[in-house]
């Protein structure tokens, strides 16, 4: 059993939401990679995203855009940061995500990139701009080792659609929550949750919601319509600000996630 | 005889292009996609763009023989077609009516679009001006320094021109922001990109309705000479007025295809745009083409003297054509794109764009190795308006270095 399944597995015998947050590989240097993610696991995180940098990301807003700059400047590369990750999977025993364009996959070497990823104990794959009708290049080869990738689905996938994607889908089921980059504010509004709800009711895996959640109210309110949330451009803050005892907090939520339910 | 269907239905032209584009777009290029369809079976749309194209934009534009120009090359007979004699200065407007007709199609009436030189920016703002569409325009930083006067007339047509200061500040920034936008208020709006890149249908949407420039060449070579032109040339930055011209000559097999990208200050320094010679297959902005990138897979920026050519990408078709060696790509410095401004200037009266100047001067190599019983056809895709002031500037840099 993968270990995104394992996790969800047990957060429902529990009664438990999922906690994810998002950080890029890279800002604030690579050397500090592993223990970010050692702390995030300590906070309480369920799984940890983890961003690849890329020149020209067009479904982030601000924060991360700056946040990738910031990281390419510090010389942060797709094969850094593999390397980091392999060291890490010894210390962190919650889900690795990795979460990239597919430009730096492309020049990487499809085939290379999953042989990496897979022996590095990576768990599973993001990619944004990666259509559901050009998967077949890389989607196959994933699940044969079995990392999983996550499909993401948005308050513009028609029904039909979404449908088609979670049938398809791995691990968990991404619902942006927005129409709109990362890091914007989302509407808490009927149209969300009617969207949410939609998506629960098609989906056979757990369903995350991201983009535009920073705060413990959002969270509270979302996690009745989902599965967990995750949580992008505010932990990149955070952690660029050097707020840790405000990221702790953050992510006690987790808890109090738990106990609600 | 094969016949070219390119793309195939996944929008694919071999292993280049395609749709790879955040989720959230996805219901806007298959709607997209629709449209374009049932428009493309529609006598009646097709009646209304040929009629604007007419009255509007003046179109037929000319196909000129330049005998001052053959002489001075002394082989091959060089025509132009003077896409610079349409409204607005060039070729770019074809393709904006025929976006924005399809917006109104589509019942969305804000449009935004990204621009470099600001010659699809101003388009762009034409169109939506005629056709009453709101207009918002994405340009780099950059670019809004070096092409004031355009942003300036995209406002006088009543745009909204956004400064872009993300990344390198010029036209993939622009493109970026663009799609950014376009994420967060799709419903309502619809993207005109202006060149033959982006997601499927995007490539081929743009090539269509740029091929009125091949197919009016073909028919009034055609007239004069009673054969088709041993060969076609045309600039190449994104690559749309190159696919429009180079389109309906595909499947004549005895038509040569050249299309001339920016060498900038060399394509072995890493001031260039020469994206086919010296780029590698990768994926951005929604296709998979050929890109100017590091080892990482990291976009790099481009450089060409002329901003309409200043970008790192180069359509899926294109990529295709270099592929199977259907078409040719060359390069041309930023010097001898200069040369070819002033020579055509003072040999044909014809100011031209600096992006156009890069055809010409490629073609003044080509005719002069070609047979004066062969003709080639440059498209002279924009005027050089725009640009007198930058080629003011640094001629008198040139003078300067003689004196010392």
């Amino acid at each position: 059993m993968n270990r995104i399944e394992r996790a969800f597995k047990l957060l429902n015998k529990t009664n438990s939401k999922a906690f994810v947050p998002y950080m890029m590989a890279g800002d604030g240097g690579l050397d500090c990679l592993v223990d970010r993610l050692i702390l995030l696991e300590k906070f309480g995180a369920s799984a940890i995203e983890v961003g690849v940098p890329f020149s020209d990301p067009v479904a982030d807003g601000p924060t991360i855009q700056r946040a990738g700059m910031r990281a390419l400047q510090n010389g942060t590369t797709l094969r850094g940061i593999i390397e980091e990750l392999e060291k890490a999977r010894e210390q962190v025993s919650i889900p690795i995500i990795l979460m990239t364009y597919l430009n730096p996959i492309y020049a990487f070497g499809i085939d290379r990139f999953v042989e990496a990823i897979n022996n590095a104990g990576i768990d599973g794959c993001i990619i944004p701009d990666l259509s559901l009708e050009e998967e077949e290049m890389i989607a196959p080869k994933l699940s044969e080792v079995g990392v999983e990738l996550i499909r993401l689905v948005t308050p513009t996938t028609p029904v039909e659609r979404i449908k088609q994607i979670s049938s398809k889908g791995k691990g968990f089921l991404y619902a942006v929550t927005i129409k709109g980059i990362t890091g914007t504010r989302i509407d808490m509004d009927k149209e969300l949750y009617s969207f949410l709800n939609v998506v629960k009711s098609f989906s056979p895996l757990p369903v995350l919601a991201g983009f535009g959640i920073d705060n413990h109210d959002q969270i509270m309110e979302l996690s009745n319509y989902c599965d967990g949330v995750v949580v992008g451009s505010k932990i990149v803050e955070l952690f660029n600000e050097n707020k840790m005892d405000e990221l702790k907090q953050l992510l006690s939520i987790n808890k109090k996630m738990s106990q609600l339910t | 005889m094969s016949v070219y269907t390119l793309p195939n239905e996944q929008g694919h032209f071999g292993k280049f292009g395609g749709r790879f584009v955040p989720e959230t777009l996805m219901k806007a290029v298959i709607e997209l996609e629709q449209a374009y369809e049932e428009a493309r079976k529609d006598p009646g749309f097709y009646s209304e763009l040929t009629g604007l194209l007419k009255q509007y934009v003046g179109r037929e534009t000319p196909l000129y023989f330049a005998s001052n120009l053959t002489k001075h090359a002394g082989g091959a007979s060089i025509y132009l077609k003077r896409e610079d004699l349409n409204h607005t200065g060039a070729h770019k407007i074809n393709n904006a009516l025929g976006q924005a007709l399809l917006a109104v199609r589509m019942g969305k009436r804000k449009i935004v679009a990204e621009t470099g030189a600001g010659q699809h920016g101003v388009a762009t703002a034409t169109a939506c001006a005629l056709l009453n569409l709101d207009c918002i325009i994405f340009m780099g930083e950059e670019d809004i320094k070096r092409q004031s006067l355009n942003v300036f007339r995209m406002e006088l047509l009543g745009a909204k021109v956004v400064s872009v200061n993300s990344g390198s500040a010029t036209l993939k920034d622009a493109v970026n922001e663009a799609l950014r936008y376009w994420v967060a208020n799709v419903d309502d709006t619809h993207y005109l990109l202006g060149s033959v890149m982006g997601p499927h249908p995007f490539p081929m949407i743009v090539r269509d309705f740029q091929s009125v420039i091949g197919k009016e060449t073909k028919e009034q070579f055609f007239i004069v000479n009673g054969r088709l032109p041993d060969a076609v040339v045309a600039c190449i930055g994104g690559g749309s007025n190159a696919m429009g011209m180079f389109y309906p000559f595909i499947d004549n097999k005895e038509v040569r295809l050249y299309g001339v990208e920016a060498a900038g200050k060399g394509v072995n320094t890493s001031y260039h745009a020469a994206t086919l010679t010296k780029g590698k297959p990768g994926v951005l902005h929604g296709s998979l083409m050929y890109l100017l990138q590091n080892e990482d897979g990291q976009i790099q920026e481009a450089h060409s003297i002329s901003a309409g050519l200043d970008y790192p990408g180069v359509g899926p078709e294109h990529s295709y054509l270099k592929d199977t060696g259907r078409a040719q790509y060359y390069s041309i410095t930023d010097q001898e794109a200069l040369d070819a401004f002033q020579l055509l200037s003072k040999l044909e009266g014809i100011i031209p764009a600096l992006e156009s100047a890069h055809a010409i001067a490629f073609a003044i190599k080509l005719a002069s190795k070609m047979p004066s019983t062969q003709n080639i056809v440059v498209c002279l895709s924009g005027r050089g308006d725009k640009d007198v002031e930058t080629v003011k500037t640094l001629l008198k840099g040139e003078v300067r270095n003689e004196s010392n």
